[in-house]
């Protein structure tokens, strides 16, 4: 089973016998690639008890939990990356979470779907309604991604912090593309920081 | 092995002590009721305790040998289940304090010839995992593959990560709590005050006449009992139905079914069960805070059981020891540094849960398990 590219990005980034958060770890897709092919020491928290119990009969060390809320409960620098794929968009208060990401890991990679992807503006400007897209599938009332979010808004949060981008990867048809226009031509994006 | 008879079913054994109780008594002799399955391999890495709750006993997995029951938790140890006989060395003890084997206020005190009753000794639930470690020497078992337990057997797996880290390589804790809360000490001093204050309990010295206190200590079963439900499957089982009539009878019979159920779970508790021991083992449970000789901080507790794998499960009907307790541990380990999985499941069934049919539970028990033994 291939991963989500996304999820591929981080993985093949990801420094062997390192020690990883992944925050929103969904059924532990990741946590398992990392453990089984690259000898990380892998933990999580998810917020779906149905995707806790799957990657906790995996073997995976997974603890229910919300980022909003249970992060706050790890040791300052406990962990060498903290990981936070298309989960940074579902959180209430994005900016507090990703203060916590890298107070517990000295480096975080944070994945999200971006808003100002070319069809994403155009099925706005043409229909005037919500975009319901590969990435973004539900409908506004019952979408979990209550904080949408552009590349150039997370390159301002990220300045305006004061972190430093370490690497960044922009997909589209989930294919790597150039960073080039990205804000334009990505339907997803990767970032890896750290303070 | 065959013929070792420190193993099997329904083993009794002795052992000379003595066992230094947090009382600060130096108990002995220590009588132990347990069992164990399948065989301790060669390099003794294969072996896993099950730690039984309040009134359980050591027949985890057999039929009793009088009433023929089958075990309490066959659901999770047996043949193709999580804990397996054939790949585990599993024992069961019955705790310190209890009436079903092992050394409890209705044994014998050896320096009297009678009953202990109440000079049997206040324990805790440090001193039944001492007297299991205790145990495990004599049988030769050094390191624990595995600890589980629900409930009080879940305060045992806890207390066993601190008082012998190094002996611990994964616990599993089911529907427990770090300490006790007020509101859990109140429905165990209803118990105890219905056992005390029942004429025949006499000061703990009814044992020559064969005439308990059964009375209160059915009670005590009654009040625990309700603990145990959810209020939905209480409502769900027996809403307001009436037992064996079409009316009230504008009386004091059990006109309801839960009155009906309640009062024949406190009588048949009664056959099996001493009130004594219920008196000590509530005690125990009681007294139990993990956190208490750490200045109250539990991640200091946990601090020296960082390399024990950890797996904490609570049921969100449980309300004796609600998901918040289970969380509160969780958030101990983490900021230890353990590795910890926690899962809140879903189940109608109240704090008995742990011991009813929550298949998900057997498949997190398996996967945490086999991820112990790197054979995912």
């Amino acid at each position: 089973m291939s991963l989500r590219p996304d999820l591929q990005i981080i993985a093949d980034n990801v420094t062997p016998g390192s020690r990883v958060l992944d925050v929103g770890c969904g059924d532990g897709a990741l946590m398992a690639e990392l453990r089984d092919k690259h000898h990380v020491d892998a933990r999580g928290m998810e917020l779906d008890r149905g995707n806790v119990a799957t990657a906790m009969a995996r073997g995976l060390s997974v603890i229910q939990g919300d980022a909003d809320i249970d992060l706050a409960e790890y040791p300052d620098q406990s962990f060498d990356y903290a990981i936070l794929s298309q989960t940074l968009q579902t959180t209430r208060r994005p900016d507090l979470v990703l203060d916590q990401l890298l107070r517990i890991g000295r480096r975080a990679f944070v994945s999200f779907p971006n808003f100002a992807h070319w069809h994403v503006r155009w099925s706005l400007l043409r229909n005037g309604r919500m975009p319901v897209t590969r990435l973004l599938p539900v409908e506004w009332y019952e979408t979990p991604n209550i904080h949408h979010l552009t590349i150039n808004d997370f390159r301002d949060f990220v300045t305006s912090r004061g972190l430093t981008v370490e690497g960044q990867w922009f997909l589209a048809g989930d294919k790597l593309i150039s960073p080039s226009a990205a804000n334009f031509r990505a339907e997803h994006a990767v970032f890896l920081l750290r303070r | 092995m065959e013929t070792d008879q420190r193993f099997g079913l329904n083993r009794h054994l002795t052992l000379p002590g003595p066992l230094m109780l947090d009382a600060g008594v130096a108990f002995a002799p220590v009588e132990f009721a347990y069992e164990t399955y399948g065989t301790l391999n060669a390099d003794r890495s294969n072996a896993i305790l099950i730690c039984h709750a309040l009134t359980g006993d050591h027949h985890v997995a057999s039929n009793h040998p009088i009433t023929g029951k089958p075990g309490w938790w066959t659901r999770l140890v047996g043949a193709g289940k999580p804990v397996d006989p054939a790949r585990h060395f599993i024992v069961c003890v019955n705790v310190l304090g209890s009436c079903l084997g092992s050394s409890g206020p209705s044994s014998i005190d050896p320096a009297t010839g009678k009953p202990y009753g109440m000079s049997f000794p206040v324990i805790t639930i440090a001193d039944m995992v001492r007297a299991q470690a205790m145990l495990l020497d004599h049988l030769g078992v050094g390191d624990l593959q595995a600890v589980i337990g629900g409930s009080m057997g879940g305060m045992q797996v806890l207390s066993w990560t601190i008082l012998y880290p190094e002996r611990v390589r994964s616990a599993i804790a089911i529907a427990t709590t770090a300490r006790h809360s007020a509101q859990n000490i109140a429905f165990h001093e209803v118990g105890r005050q219905a056992i005390m204050g029942d004429p025949q309990w006499r000061d703990g010295d009814y044992y020559a006449d064969n005439n308990p206190p059964a009375a209160g200590l059915a009670v005590a079963r009654m009040a625990a009992h309700i603990t145990y439900l959810s209020e939905a499957g209480l409502t769900e089982k027996f809403g307001r139905k009436l037992q064996g009539r079409d009316a009230k009878s504008f009386g004091f019979d059990a006109d309801f079914q839960i009155e009906s159920y309640l009062r024949h779970q406190g009588i048949s508790f009664t056959d099996r069960f001493d009130a004594n021991s219920y008196l000590y083992i509530t005690r125990a449970m009681d007294y139990f805070d993990l956190a208490e000789p750490y200045e109250g901080v539990l991640a200091k507790a946990f601090a020296a059981a960082k390399n024990t794998r950890f797996c904490v499960i609570s049921f969100d009907t449980d309300w004796l020891y609600p998901t918040a307790e289970s969380r509160h541990i969780v958030h101990a380990l983490n900021a230890a540094g353990a590795p910890v999985s926690f899962v809140e499941l879903s189940s109608p069934f109240g704090h008995d849960a742990f011991l009813l049919d929550v298949p998900e539970q057997n498949s997190i028990v398996d996967g945490f398990i086999r991820a112990g033994e790197g054979r995912v």
